[in-house]
């Protein structure tokens, strides 16, 4: 039975037909999905801290409006994402516990700090643009709830992306401390970036099972590869340079070649030792558990409400 | 001469209004008890940097065609001319600001932060509404698209008041401790500026129709009034809180360290 099941779900997969949330599915197609999407959920929330930081220090009040709203979108992302995932059987308080507790992980280029407004240029170009890269694809994933709320988040993501590189064209114009507190940030923020596409091919075991229920469609390597061949053209158009001296054009391949990757940084990152692991946790558990009383409040009175309503009805 | 003062200083006081609560709101963005309510607080403080930017762009609009002989700040330094929306922001200093003392007092818990949003934005809504008959077409353009966005701040905070009011025995303390600490700051919002001439404003009338609105929203809450009418002024003339230095070394820092740069 079970396997007469599955044999219909991966034939809808393999015809591109959507899964949706009361089809279906095998456990753990459901569970991939739920990590997944939880943890791209997470990431907004966590990711909106280091932008967060620079809204009441933004050098105009056209950039500290444009910031605003930005990390306003990340929120409606992450609502978006929790909603996804609440149609595969788990609520948004079991995420944030998980959370919480270490057991969901989210997005490691959070785990870095933002030290200079130069930081909200290179967040967005870098930071989002490998985020879309990621999640282009992602608005063809073949679940339903999943694919529909990308297509909202890339939308606002290439704006994102956008607003970001601006910010670095100003700066490029700009003084030569201007000049300087962009490449700084270019620099910094450069490897872990490359970083955001996950481990190699090789070790990541997780990719040839999503590659075939089509939650994922390229490998870490081919989009990481298609991101340092954009990235390397735009930093041309900033006058700046990428942190790398054995990027190069590589005729044959058609692709530019890149240095080594520092995997045990990032591991180091993953299992809680980068620089602001402990900070973004402690500031989520902080709202969460100082929120606790207003969400308390309000469902007593959210219940208050509805008893006088029956009551009168 | 004096009018053309007199429109720019209140037009400053709005726009410092806007921005400091704005300031105080978007410190909450990431931190918020709710997603959803995260995302409302959020907004709100978009909404008031908006509005801080129409008041200062049209400050500087009247600043730089009327330059000569216009002393516009209250302790005698130059402003930097021509004027600009983030020149207004960024570059005068705590004596110059004109803001309400209610608007930079620090957030406080939930209950401080929506109860504060309520008693200002009941004001404002009735402020804007007199402005509407200003005689400078912008100025009552402004505070029309303004309405649009304060009514909705007004149904927002309203609604966490009776919300946190009528919740939990713990949030009914916490909504009138905020009362308590927040109440002597309510008395200068109807002490009307000396700056503020035009016609169209009755300060009393504004301060008539607060009453029965704060008190009805109190009164289905079961919150009280305090009975203390100590009141806290000197905002609107530039005598503020020690809080708002640390706002303005906060805000304009980058103005301030890196000077005469585009951003």
């Amino acid at each position: 039975m079970e396997q007469a099941f599955e044999q219909i779900f991966q034939d809808k997969i393999d015809r591109e037909v959507r899964i949706e949330p009361k089809d279906w599915m095998p456990e753990k197609y459901r569970q991939t999905l739920i990590r997944q999407i939880s943890q791209h959920a997470h990431s907004e929330i966590i990711g909106m801290l280091p932008e967060g930081n620079w809204i009441t220090r933004a050098p105009s009040l056209r950039r500290k409006a444009i910031l605003i709203a930005k990390v306003q979108d990340e929120a409606g992302h992450g609502l978006y994402l929790y909603s996804a995932a609440e149609t595969l059987g788990i609520s948004r308080d079991q995420m944030y516990d998980q959370l919480h507790t270490g057991k969901a992980k989210y997005s490691s280029i959070f785990n870095y700090p933002s030290l200079s407004w130069a930081d909200m240029g290179v967040v967005g170009w870098l930071v989002d643009g490998a985020a879309i890269m990621n999640q282009v694809p992602l608005c063809r994933s073949s679940f339903g709830p999943y694919a529909r709320a990308m297509v909202r988040v890339c939308k606002e993501e290439s704006f994102h992306q956008r607003q970001g590189f601006e910010i670095l064209y100003v700066l490029s114009k700009g003084t030569e401390a201007q000049r300087k507190m962009a490449q700084d940030a270019i620099n910094r923020w450069w490897w872990p970036s490359l970083m955001m596409f996950g481990p190699k091919d090789d070790e990541s075991p997780n990719t040839i099972q999503s590659m075939k229920w089509k939650i994922k469609r390229f490998s870490n390597d081919e989009l990481r590869q298609k991101f340092v061949d954009v990235c390397a053209e735009q930093v041309k158009v900033l006058g700046f340079t990428l942190p790398d001296k054995d990027l190069k054009w590589n005729e044959e391949r058609g692709h530019y070649d890149f240095g080594p990757i520092n995997w045990d940084e990032f591991w180091q990152v993953v299992q809680g030792n980068g620089p602001c692991n402990k900070e973004r946790l402690d500031a989520r558990k902080k709202a969460w558990e100082e929120g606790a009383w207003v969400r308390d409040a309000a469902l007593a009175y959210a219940n208050k409400k509805a008893k006088q309503k029956q009551a009168a009805a | 001469m004096a009018t053309m003062k007199n429109e720019i200083d209140f037009l400053l006081h709005l726009a410092d209004n806007a921005l400091i609560i704005g300031h105080r709101n978007s410190e909450w963005c990431g931190h918020g008890p709710i997603l959803e309510q995260d995302i409302a607080i959020t907004n709100i403080a978009l909404d008031y940097i908006g509005q801080a930017r129409n008041f200062y762009q049209h400050a500087a609009e009247l600043i730089n065609r009327h330059p000569i002989g216009i002393d516009i700040t209250q302790t005698g330094n130059d402003i930097v001319l021509p004027a600009t929306e983030d020149s207004l922001a960024y570059l005068r200093d705590v004596r110059e600001f004109k803001n309400l003392l209610i608007t930079e007092i620090p957030n406080g818990d939930w209950a401080h932060t929506t109860l504060r949003l309520f008693l200002l934005s009941e004001f404002e809504m009735q402020l804007f509404t007199h402005l509407l008959q200003h005689p400078d077409a912008q100025v009552a353009a402004i505070a029309e698209k303004s309405i649009k966005e304060v009514s909705y701040h007004v149904k927002w905070s309203q609604d966490w008041v009776l919300r946190l009011g009528d919740g939990t025995e713990e949030s009914k303390q916490r909504m009138q401790a905020a009362i308590e600490a927040i109440w002597a700051y309510t008395g200068e919002l109807f002490i009307q500026p000396e700056y503020a001439t035009a016609a169209c404003l009755n300060y009393a009338a504004i301060q008539d129709v607060w009453n029965k609105k704060v008190s009805a929203v109190f009164e289905e809450a079961g919150l009280n009034i305090p009975s203390k009418t100590f009141i806290q002024k000197g905002g609107a003339e530039g005598m503020h809180t020690e809080h708002l230095g640390y706002i303005l070394a906060e805000m304009q820092y980058l103005q301030r360290a890196y000077p005469n740069s585009e951003w």
